[in-house]
């Protein structure tokens, strides 16, 4: 049984096809790239996967459930959190509000109690604050906790954003190219902070990435996309041999 | 030990809170007793705008919706109110054109249940607007809003039989609420609160609840909404839930405030909740920075006293020679003139999103002492250097 699978999910915009009969497979503790050159579809799938588009044609399953054309709320609480490739932050609140925000959907009590500060509420108010504060020195980002999200620097404005998403205590993660814009060293780094938080918080990992050598080294299986259609998926070493995808990546004569 | 030593900083700060209402408090009796009439009008209208302006910040500033339909859910509060605690008798002699529909002819009751029934009323008409048109954004949510606000105005216009039409009613009975009204009849005029009591009182609870909300979960949520709705959402947060509950708070709050203004009016008809209604609360808002409830409170009574004091330029007045002859309005478009340069200089308002706390409250005095530490410390270099030359 998968984690998550997709099922021949396919995506029209008017004669377009965005997207067309993919197969994607995620089994749990797994780190699984899904790489292609611009404008091959990856952001769109993830798009489908989180919720904010329907697919035109095909199924998402999670843990075998069917949860095609969920609302992205609903698809957040039942575990798959994500980043966006331009970060989106809650710019003008603190880092720690940030964090804080993620967990807002699991509170149990309604606005009234929040109000009226009912005991429930306060001591559910209060874990919110200590699991936020403790998943920021997990992510090391807790000496900035009273800055501005948008203050922060670009590698700590995506590690903010990663946290976030764990905050949501989701089963999948989605990263949206989270070592866009990164010089090699810093996306090292990130990689490892990735596995690192893969090993820690049980997660599974379903990442989007435009360079080919920074998935390489963590990525478990990856899965090529080129004009919506998958071309290639194996482990690192099969995608780096298949000749398919050094024709993507480089052109054919 | 953190945790010790927060919740006695919580502690201490529910303690200053509780201080400073009852300092407040003790400020309005006073205030009661001393003032002129007129002035003490002026006060509750303050006390009335700050009301209404928390309920559209909540809206405009948290949510970071753009709705202008506050003279509409003011328009509702204020008839009910008022066709609820007036009596059958004065009721018969307002209606004079067409009588009254009889079961609301008769119908009579205390001011607390019919100003809460008002706003409960605001509300629920506020959900049925926000249902279709809260998916709207921006600019279109505001012309959805307007308009909505304009068909309640008519609707009210032509209930001939319910609302009394263009006539409007007059004669409202002057607020007052006996506290221990439910009580045994031996107990009833023991406390009973006057007009300025009722406001004031509903203006702290508004206070109090709008803080709260805000700093609460579902405050930051709204937060969020506001600075990235592709986001929120992703953050599992519901967003058209969320704008809903907002909408139907602020309508609420708008219903209430409605109710209270027809009070200390004692007249109210259609025309008094035109959209000139709503430019008033949106004045005070965006003077007192869209995002901040102190700015709403603080903008809310300088701009009633304001209103007040400009309200010699509406008479005739001399400048210089000239004899300036008395228009009526010129104290509007003092005031919109005031706006705009608001709006191009200071666009983030008095207060921008920065909110009173107990903490920035306690920490003045050293910030004056840092402050003319800086300075003698900046006048001895520049000694200093004159001195090297």
């Amino acid at each position: 049984m998968s984690l998550l699978r997709t099922q021949n999910m396919t995506i029209r915009f008017g004669g377009v096809v965005a997207v067309k009969d993919l197969n994607l497979r995620l089994e749990k503790g797994e780190i699984i790239g899904l790489i292609g050159p611009n404008g091959a579809g990856k952001t769109t799938a993830f798009n489908m996967v989180s919720g904010v588009y329907k697919p035109t044609e095909g199924k998402i399953f999670l843990n075998e459930g069917d949860i095609t054309g969920q609302k992205p709320n609903n698809i957040t609480k039942l575990g798959i959190a994500r980043t966006f490739q331009n970060i989106r932050l809650f710019k003008d609140l603190t880092v720690l509000d940030n964090v804080i925000i993620a967990n807002h959907l699991r509170l149990k009590s309604n606005w009234i109690s929040s109000v009226l500060r009912t005991s429930n509420y306060v001591s559910q108010e209060n874990e919110m604050e200590e699991r936020s504060l403790d998943l920021l020195e997990k992510v090391g980002l807790l000496d900035v906790k009273d800055e501005k999200a948008y203050s922060l620097p670009y590698g700590k404005q995506r590690r903010l954003e990663i946290a976030r998403a764990l905050a949501t205590k989701p089963q999948i993660l989605l990263l949206d190219e989270p070592a866009a814009g990164m010089n090699p060293q810093e996306s090292d780094e990130l990689m490892q902070f990735v596995g690192r938080i893969r090993d820690e918080f049980d997660l599974s990992v379903l990442m989007i990435e435009h360079h080919m050598q920074v998935v390489m080294g963590i990525c478990d299986r990856i899965y090529v996309l080129e004009y919506g259609i998958n071309i290639a998926e194996g482990t690192p070493k099969e995608i780096q041999s298949n000749q398919k995808v050094i024709d993507a990546y480089l052109g054919v004569e | 030990m953190n945790a010790l030593r927060t919740m006695n900083h919580d502690r201490r700060n529910q303690i200053l809170t509780a201080l400073a209402i009852v300092l407040v408090a003790v400020l309005l009796v006073i205030a009661n007793m001393t003032l002129s009439k007129y002035h003490l009008r002026l006060l509750n209208l303050g006390g009335i705008y700050v009301i209404l302006s928390l309920s559209m910040i909540l809206i405009n500033g948290f949510v970071g919706l753009f709705s202008l339909g506050h003279a509409g859910f003011m328009a509702i509060g204020a008839y009910t109110c008022a066709l609820l605690t007036m009596e059958p008798a004065e009721k018969a002699v307002n209606f004079y054109l067409k009588p009254i529909v009889p079961w609301l002819g008769e119908m009579h009751m205390g001011f607390l249940p019919a100003m809460l029934i008002g706003g409960i009323l605001a509300a629920i008409i506020g959900f049925l607007i926000g249902w279709p048109v809260l998916r709207l954004n921006d600019d279109y949510l505001a012309i959805a809003t307007l308009g909505f606000a304009e068909i309640i105005r008519i609707v009210l216009t032509n209930l001939q039989t319910i609302t009394n039409g263009s006539l409007g009613l007059k004669g409202l009975p002057k607020m007052e609420i006996d506290v221990f009204g439910l009580l045994p009849e031996s107990m009833h005029g023991i406390l009973v609160l006057n007009l300025s009591a009722c406001i004031w009182i509903a203006v702290i609870i508004t206070i109090l609840f709008f803080v709260r909300l805000i700093r609460g979960s579902y405050g930051k949520a709204f937060k969020a909404i506001r600075e990235d709705e592709i986001a929120a959402e992703a953050m599992g947060i519901d967003v058209f839930h969320h704008k809903l509950l907002a909408f139907v708070i602020a309508s609420f709050f708008a219903g209430i405030g409605g109710a209270l203004l027809g009070n200390i009016m004692q007249t109210i008809d259609p025309l008094m909740f035109r959209f000139l209604m709503t430019y008033n609360v949106v004045l005070i808002v965006v003077i007192g920075g869209i995002g901040s409830l102190t700015g709403g409170v603080l903008a809310a009574i300088i701009v009633t006293i304001f209103m007040e004091l400009l309200r010699f330029l509406d008479a005739s007045w001399m400048l210089g020679p000239v004899q300036v002859p008395g228009t009526a309005g010129v104290r509007m478009v003092v005031f919109s003139i005031i706006l705009m340069v608001m709006v191009i200089f200071k666009p983030q308002g008095i207060m921008g999103r920065r909110e009173f706390s107990w903490d920035w409250f306690l920490s003045i005095p050293t910030q004056i002492k840092e402050f003319s530490l800086n300075r003698s410390k900046k006048e001895a270099s520049a000694d200093s250097k004159k001195g090297c030359e």
